[in-house]
């Protein structure tokens, strides 16, 4: 199957991308190198192509109830919230981002490679009889190829796009959004974002995608604007300690042990509510940590951790801090070993390559003067 | 366009100069561009045995592990210990600050190709 392409694909191409197949897409990986995109994302400000990412519209109260982790009354109209699908085994299908658009409307944003069995599995959903009411409408819509999402992170990021918008963005919180125009282009401007800085994730249609990357570059260039591809994406999200479905958590995973309990709201009932509740009950295996590398061993995806020389879990995600300047991992341990302060240790090629388990996320942003 | 006169090429994409019976090896310029930011070096010990063609080392970048392989048989003389802080000169320059080893006693290894045909190889490469 051909990987698919964003609308600005050209615009990579021109920049000199290197591009890469991620999730079904042809993505760009670095446009210089991963490193200083990763300090421009960090000190000035990147811009990502996000257009791979999926949208998913829930036009139906009880249904994205039911399929969100969250509790959806709590979500007023403008903002956002984190939140899981889960099995009804309570095991993580995707990790989400909800919009409340208006009431009985919202707006997912899913995992590329999820977006399409997202869909289906919502759909599934609302066709059991289990859901309010006879059949009506189909109230699942899959969006996901009719926008572009570009991100616009770091610190620089607000007053880039400020000066592109009528639209006061000192009123958009975190986890808020605003419909308005960027450079004449009409758009959802959410500030939200994957690299552990401020900055807005901004939606357009598809054929105004080139026009608002462009935009964004060339008002961008007196901040030192760079464009970004997966591979910073990668670091600068590792480094915010968040978790990368598909690496360090996915359908065999539950949210607790995944250090997710705080986007549950058990006392509402969701898919995979009581699987959940009977996991907390029964006490974890595992719990996912960080973890500091105490040499210059690289931690990488599936590398085993042990503990006085026993195995004792597995390392999902790992690789350089470049802004830290010491290397990085999260793993899966047992409880009894998941208190900040404890050693373990990493096989890398054969050697037990010493670790101490530190709390996540191993990076926070500065707070702003 | 860094001079590459004299350098003679694997087809794991290591390069090495020889002069004499001692060695420099390092990675060419197709292979660093391929790894993109390296960020650690594991190298071998000054006086460790290498057969030609045999594991090296490891070269690590954001992206993922690599083995490195040793273009001739030799004995290293001399790793080079700036890579330590400064990994990404192989980045940089991959021919110059970048080179990883030296090796004395090294013997030549005919499988070695010469710069036209070893462009010949990766322009075949990075067309399949």
């Amino acid at each position: 199957m051909t990987a698919e392409r964003t609308p600005l694909y050209d615009e990579h191409v021109r920049l000199g991308a290197q591009m890469t197949t991620f999730s079904g897409w042809t993505m760009p990986l670095q446009y210089t190198s991963i490193r200083d995109e990763h300090r421009a994302v960090r000190e000035a400000v990147g811009l990502f192509d996000l257009s791979h990412m999926g949208e998913l519209r829930i036009m139906d109260d009880a249904l994205a109830q039911r399929v969100v982790t969250r509790d959806l009354r709590k979500l007023r109209t403008g903002r956002i919230q984190y939140a899981l699908l889960c099995n009804d085994r309570g095991g993580i299908i995707d990790d989400v981002l909800v919009y409340g658009m208006a009431d009985g409307d919202y707006f997912l944003v899913v995992n590329a490679g999820n977006q399409d069995r997202d869909f289906e599995w919502i759909r599934a959903q609302a066709l059991k009889p289990s859901s309010a009411g006879a059949a009506q409408d189909d109230p699942v819509f899959n969006e996901g190829r009719d926008w572009t999402l570009i991100g616009v992170q770091g610190p620089r990021a607000p007053a880039l796009v400020q000066r592109l918008t009528g639209s006061d963005l000192s009123a958009v919180k975190y986890y808020a959004f605003i419909e308005g125009r960027v450079a004449d282009v009409p758009c959802v401007i959410s500030r939200t974002g994957y690299t552990g800085e401020d900055g807005f994730e901004v939606f357009c249609g598809n054929h105004d995608a080139v026009r608002l990357w462009r935009a964004l570059l060339d008002a961008g260039k007196p901040d030192g604007v760079q464009p970004a591809g997966l591979g910073a994406r990668d670091t600068l999200r590792l480094e915010a300690g968040m978790r990368l479905y598909g690496n360090d958590m996915d359908a065999g995973t539950n949210p607790l042990e995944a250090g997710l309990e705080w986007t549950l709201n058990l006392d509402k009932d969701f898919i995979g509510r009581d699987a959940i509740v009977r996991a907390r009950e029964h006490g974890l295996e595992r719990s996912l940590v960080g973890l500091k590398m105490l040499d210059r061993s690289i931690p990488r995806h599936g590398y085993p951790v042990s503990a006085d020389a026993q195995p004792v879990g597995t390392v999902t995600s790992g690789n350089v801090s470049f802004t830290l300047g010491y290397n990085i991992a999260m793993a899966y341990v047992p409880p009894a070993l998941s208190e900040p302060g404890t050693s373990v240790a990493v096989e890398v090629r054969g050697t037990a390559a010493p670790a101490e388990v530190v709390p996540l996320p191993f990076y926070k942003r500065p707070h702003p003067k | 366009m860094a001079d590459v006169s004299g350098l003679r090429f694997s087809e794991s994409h290591e390069w090495v100069k020889t002069e004499g019976d001692s060695a420099i090896v390092g990675i060419t310029e197709y292979a660093q561009s391929q790894l993109g930011d390296v960020i650690y070096l594991e190298l071998p010990s000054v006086g460790q045995h290498l057969d030609a063609e045999a594991r090296l080392g490891v070269i690590e970048s954001v992206k993922a592990a690599s083995d490195l392989y040793s273009p001739v048989a030799g004995e290293v003389s001399e790793v080079n210990a700036e890579l330590k802080d400064h990994p990404e000169y192989v980045n940089q320059d991959p021919y110059g600050k970048g080179w990883i080893v030296k090796l004395r006693g090294a013997k030549d290894n005919p499988k070695l190709l010469d710069q036209k045909a070893y462009d010949d190889f990766v322009q075949g490469q990075s067309h399949s």
